[in-house]
């Protein structure tokens, strides 16, 4: 263990890993539910707001951070939008009351 | 705050991010599920605050966006789900392409400086699939929301024209790996984005579903190759979960209309004139027709009726109407169940949310698999907006272009009841035998017409 692994194949690690729990867990998803499925998936993938904010976050105001500022707006309002859709959605899906 | 305690807090985030996901086997968790979700992205946003400054412009951006993303979650109509999708596919795609351009610009900002080529590999291919998502969900938006006709566009050599659009892309993409400059890197993204028009402009409006669903895909795994440039774990799983959950989604509405993925991509299919063969020209052929009188007796007096609704259901706004229908049926003793194909709406699972907003209670909404072997046991199908999903041909006419696609055995039940406007084609341009059964009878008219005919009938 003289040398260090490369990040590469830790990120590698990790995403061969996050797929296969994706896979799993996305085919028990009930087919009724699938429409919030991708809803909620759209407020997920607006997790490119971290990015966006490391992006935005260096203190001097220039391209890279302005850029960085346009990409967490759009990704917000796929957090809010994608969770609150989904959320309304759910509401809908009642038992028979009786 | 030091970065191992933002990794940790990013492993809470993604662990909750899966929890949501689980939460969808049943209507009954889903919804702690979402406030899962919405925890771990709390989380997420959070923690990465205390690693940045400006927040006082971090702060304004998130707000004009997530308010923007409220009023539309909040306004947005049932039907036009896919259109919603379709556009946040877009804002995802956009934000990876900038994201990845500032990274660029300034990697010290990442702690990736010096960038490597893996860094740069990996900008590459982020990049692109950012870019492809951006303008192709545009265009996919265009179509679902009428903006632009849903027919597919051809034009001459156009697979051979994309192809070599690609190669172009992929040179310019090496070009940038090894010259680290912008000018490749700019002319790279305008052909992604090119090509992301391409490359959904020939597919018909009846493939949207596999689109949406495949930019579904796209927008994670365009999150996730951004995370690898960022070496972000919290990207990398997280746009992981969201690429394999469109990529499933994708193949499970593949499988629905019995198409390859592939032969959905190259399009041409859904024009309502596709090359199947003149199978416009309908021949004429006796069928049954019967009033909404006549449909009210027959289920009124059944002790089971399966509903089929299609997507002209929901065009004709006759979701509380059905439901008011059914509930006139139960009152009477009748067992009445809805059964769905994968494809009933315009996205996955689409029916299933507008059948739930008209309140429509869910355990009497089952799958087509759930409910298929059952038909022979039922009384009357009521057949209401849908065509193809329930045409016998795709059983025994190996010459149908449909044959093969699992449909709705609604020709098994003792009575099908069809609504319909007229004896006109569904999306796949075709003729449907169930039309001609002799216990079949049709109710002609628009759908919310005759089943409000239908409760005014029952009550008496």
């Amino acid at each position: 263990m003289s040398s260090a692994v490369d990040p590469v194949i830790i990120n590698l690690t990790v995403f061969v890993l996050a797929v296969v729990v994706g896979y799993h867990v996305v085919w028990n998803v009930t087919p009724a539910l699938h429409t919030p499925l991708m809803a909620v998936t759209n407020a997920i993938s607006g997790i490119i707001i971290v990015g966006a904010m490391l992006a935005a976050g260096p203190e001097q105001l220039d391209a890279g951070t302005v850029m960085g500022l346009i990409a967490v707006m759009l990704a917000a309002v796929n957090v809010f939008g994608g969770f609150l859709v989904t959320q309304r959605m759910l509401s809908m899906f009642k038992k028979k009351s009786k | 705050m030091s970065a191992n305690f933002v990794a940790l807090a990013y492993l809470i985030a993604a662990v909750l991010f899966i929890l949501a996901l689980k939460g969808l086997s049943s209507p009954i968790s889903a919804r702690r599920g979402n406030m899962f979700g919405m925890i771990g992205m709390a989380i997420a946003v959070l923690t990465t605050l205390t690693i940045t400054q400006n927040l006082i412009y971090i702060a304004l951006a998130i707000i004009v966006g997530g308010a923007v993303g409220a009023v539309v979650a909040r306004r947005i109509q049932m039907t036009a789900m896919p259109e919603l999708v379709a556009a946040m596919h877009s804002l995802v795609g956009l934000a990876a392409v900038l994201v990845a351009m500032s990274a660029f610009y300034n990697p010290v900002a990442y702690g990736i400086s010096p960038l490597h080529a893996s860094n740069l590999i990996e900008l590459f291919i982020g990049t692109f699939v950012g870019a492809i998502t951006f303008t192709g969900s545009i265009i996919a938006f265009g179509k679902l929301s009428g903006k632009l006709g849903s027919k597919p566009l051809h034009f001459a050599g156009q697979h051979w024209f994309n192809l070599f659009l690609g190669v172009v892309m992929i040179a310019f993409g090496i070009m940038f790996i090894f010259t680290e400059s912008w000018t490749p890197f700019l002319i790279m993204i305008a052909l992604a984005l090119l090509l992301g028009v391409l490359l959904i402009m020939p597919i018909g409006g009846a493939d949207m579903p596999v689109v949406v669903s495949m930019l579904n895909s796209y927008s994670g795994w365009a999150a996730a190759g951004i995370g690898f440039t960022l070496n972000n774990n919290m990207l990398i799983i997280a746009g992981s979960l969201v690429g394999s959950s469109g990529a499933i989604l994708s193949y499970i509405m593949c499988k629905a209309m019995n198409r390859s993925f592939f032969n959905v991509i190259l399009g041409g299919f859904g024009g309502g004139d596709s090359e199947a063969g003149g199978a416009g020209e309908v021949e004429q052929r006796p069928v049954r027709s019967g009033s909404a009188d006549d449909a009210a007796f027959l289920m009124g007096n059944a002790d089971s009726v399966i509903i089929v609704p299609g997507y002209g259901l929901a065009v004709a706004r006759a979701q509380h109407a059905i439901n008011e229908m059914a509930e006139h049926l139960i009152g009477k003793g009748v067992k009445v169940r809805y059964a769905i194909h994968p494809v009933a709406g315009r996205m996955p699972g689409h029916m299933n949310v507008l059948l739930a907003e008209a309140e429509v209670p869910y355990d009497q909404v089952l799958e087509m698999d759930e409910i298929n072997n059952e038909f022979a046991d039922t009384d009357v199908v009521l057949v209401i907006g849908a065509n193809d999903v329930v045409n016998p041909a795709a059983k025994t006419d190996p010459n149908s272009p449909i044959y093969g696609m699992p449909i709705i055995d609604a020709h098994k039940a003792r009575t099908i009841l069809v609504v319909k406007r007229s004896m006109a084609v569904g999306y796949a341009g075709l003729d449907n035998d169930l039309f001609y059964l002799d216990k079949t009878m049709m109710v002609f008219g628009d759908a919310k017409k005759v089943v409000e005919d239908i409760i005014k009938s029952l009550q008496h």
